[in-house]
């Protein structure tokens, strides 16, 4: 029966309802229920194995807080390593990322080529490619080691050894997220008007000074987005690490766990699901943490 | 010459120019050196991988980087002997399954929220969109948990189906907000003119701002299939029987067994990647597009 009795307006409020209907209900229950049930969870000792799951307060917090006190624990480990993932990983990635695009900005030739090849490791299975570096790092007949014996350098251990398996992963992670932020960082560049490096020509101004007076400041908006997506990214990192470590664990000795291999082990492999939610929280509220900056930074540029 | 205009004026005079020529020489030519250099780091891997998923079992552990007696038999054991071919099937169908779902949902809510006034509209839109603040790894526990218990079918399971793997992906907040933002360009006359023709309000959705929305539309898609077909841990914990895995979780399963197959790793791998690599080949200007498109928005 078609609503004729109602006015236009009424009418389109009616199929505004019914257009959104099945995307609401899937926000509310598959979005922002199971938020908020993460939320309960990490206020119980909730294991799908055993038959009642307890209240206990803030107790997953407060082993979470004793962990990360230990001198020595898994999860202090997972967040250390998730920290020092991203203060390693953010800065080189996008420093890398800026001068392949300040270079590509600049010539024709060949362009397109070097953008696809730059970029296909970012649209490759994470899964996939981190198996093939694995290979890569191998003892013995693995590339790296072979090009080491090459240039007559001693054979590293790399993913074998506590120290270099964190920056072997970490390779990886920015080999291939760095075809993104150089397709980024050419947008940026592509909106600063060509006027202002004609004038800096004419000035005299000299290659450097362009850049930091010009490219860099106006540049600053996708620096900050790519910042911020790069951060939370790195935050979350899983996959590398389970493809390129032994049995997935995150070894050797713990040198590569993160906290999101952390939350899948004690959730799915010890049903830990109470430890492991209060885990997802802190994960959370890092998150939280970087986008509020990115909102204060973004709005003081407005102003 | 047929202005004088500032710039050009100055072109001709201005001597920093012709030293500033000279440098950009020097300077194209470090770039390109340098470019080429970082081009192969991207490539050498990829054939590593290609190589030696055609290279025979003895030949694994040696140290050349072509195959002295190049064999398919990798990828012959690897689609015979393995589920291979069902994880491939699997990919396809719940990326598939995401992607169809993606354009239409995605589309419809972001044609509402950009042409629809109701009341309730904007808390809304701002709870869909907060929802992206919210890692996917904090709703991994609480999904698992519905999906052994779901409310559809009472008592069944969701673990090991393609909806249990494909649903927490058929709508997204950040597809929505694209959506929304393409879909304010449709003139507002253009739906009012169908409405006088009685055209319905979903005739206005599919006939009109569809077709003006299709490059949005595609680029939305073509992440949401990339990025559906790379997906890893949820397809990790929504699985348990190997017939039921996705790619990537069966290509992790093949490195269970003691010693490692790098051989079948690496058939795996290439058969993973190297379709999905041409597809990105061919539509490269739409993706790269689209993703300077989310940039600048963002």
């Amino acid at each position: 029966m078609r609503p004729w009795h109602l006015t236009l307006a009424r009418r389109k409020i009616v199929w505004a309802y019914i257009f959104l209907a099945i995307p609401i209900v899937f926000f509310a229950y598959i979005r922002i229920y199971p938020a908020l049930f993460a939320f309960q969870m990490s206020l119980y000792d909730y294991n799908p194995l055993s038959a009642e799951q307890p209240y206990v307060g803030f107790e997953n917090y407060e082993k979470l807080w004793s962990e990360l006190g230990k001198r020595k624990s898994p999860t202090k480990a997972a967040f250390q390593n998730t920290i020092n993932y991203v203060l390693l990983g953010v800065p080189v990635q996008l420093c890398l990322a800026l001068a392949v695009a300040l270079m590509l900005n600049e010539i024709r030739f060949l362009s397109t080529i070097y953008r696809i090849l730059f970029f296909l490791p970012f649209v490759t299975s994470t899964i996939a490619i981190a198996w093939v570096f694995r290979m890569l790092y191998q003892p013995r007949f693995g590339l790296f080691n072979v090009v080491l014996q090459l240039l007559s350098l001693p054979q590293q251990p790399f993913l074998n050894s506590p120290q270099q398996a964190l920056p072997s992963v970490l390779a990886l992670v920015i080999w291939q997220g760095m075809g993104f932020a150089v397709i980024i960082f050419l947008a940026g560049l592509k909106q600063i008007p060509r006027t202002y490096y004609e004038a800096a020509e004419v000035d005299g101004a000299s290659r450097w000074h362009t850049f930091r007076y010009i490219t860099l400041p106006l540049l600053n908006p996708s620096i900050v987005y790519l910042l911020v997506l790069q951060t939370i990214s790195f935050l979350r990192m899983f996959a590398p690490v389970v493809a390129m470590t032994e049995q997935g664990r995150g070894g050797p000795l713990d040198a590569t766990t993160t906290v999101v291999l952390r939350v899948y082990r004690e959730a799915f492999q010890s049903f830990n699901m109470g430890y492991a939610s209060s885990l997802t929280v802190a994960l959370f509220a890092m998150i939280l943490g970087v986008t509020i900056i990115q909102l204060s930074v973004t709005s003081r540029r407005i102003n | 010459m047929d202005s004088i205009t500032p710039s050009n004026l100055f072109k001709d005079e201005a001597p920093v120019r012709g030293v500033g020529r000279a440098e950009d020489w020097k300077y194209k030519v470090f770039s390109y050196l340098l470019l080429t250099l970082i081009a192969l780091t991207m490539i050498v891997p990829f054939i590593w991988m290609l190589s030696t998923s055609v290279k025979p079992e003895s030949e694994i552990l040696r140290r050349n980087l072509f195959p002295v007696e190049p064999t398919m038999d990798n990828y012959t054991e690897v689609i015979n002997e393995t589920d291979l071919p069902l994880w491939y099937k699997n990919s396809f169908i719940v990326a598939v399954i995401c992607t169809v779902s993606v354009a239409f949902f995605d589309a419809l809510a972001g044609f509402v929220f950009a042409k629809y006034e109701f009341p309730g509209k904007r808390p809304i839109f701002i709870a869909f969109l907060s929802s992206l603040m919210v890692p996917t790894e904090m709703l991994l526990i609480p999904w698992f948990i519905m999906s052994s218990n779901p409310p559809i079918p009472a008592g069944g399971t969701w673990v090991d189906t393609y909806w249990g793997i494909a649903f927490p992906g058929v709508i997204t907040a950040a597809g929505i907000f694209l959506m929304r933002q393409f879909m304010q360009g449709v003139p507002d006359e253009l739906l009012d003119a169908g409405r006088i023709d009685g055209v319905s309000e979903f005739g206005l959705f599919w006939r009109v701002a569809v077709p003006l929305s299709l490059p949005a539309i595609g680029a939305l898609s073509i992440f949401t299939f990339l990025g559906n077909w790379n997906a890893f841990i949820w397809p990790l914990i929504a699985t348990t029987r190997s017939e039921m895995f996705t790619l990537p979780v069966g290509i992790q399963q093949f490195s269970s067994e003691a010693q490692t197959p790098w051989n079948l790793i690496m058939t795996g791998a290439s058969l993973s990647v190297i379709p999905l690599m041409i597809v990105v080949i061919i539509f490269q200007r739409y993706i790269i597009e689209g993703i300077a498109l989310t940039g600048l928005k963002g």
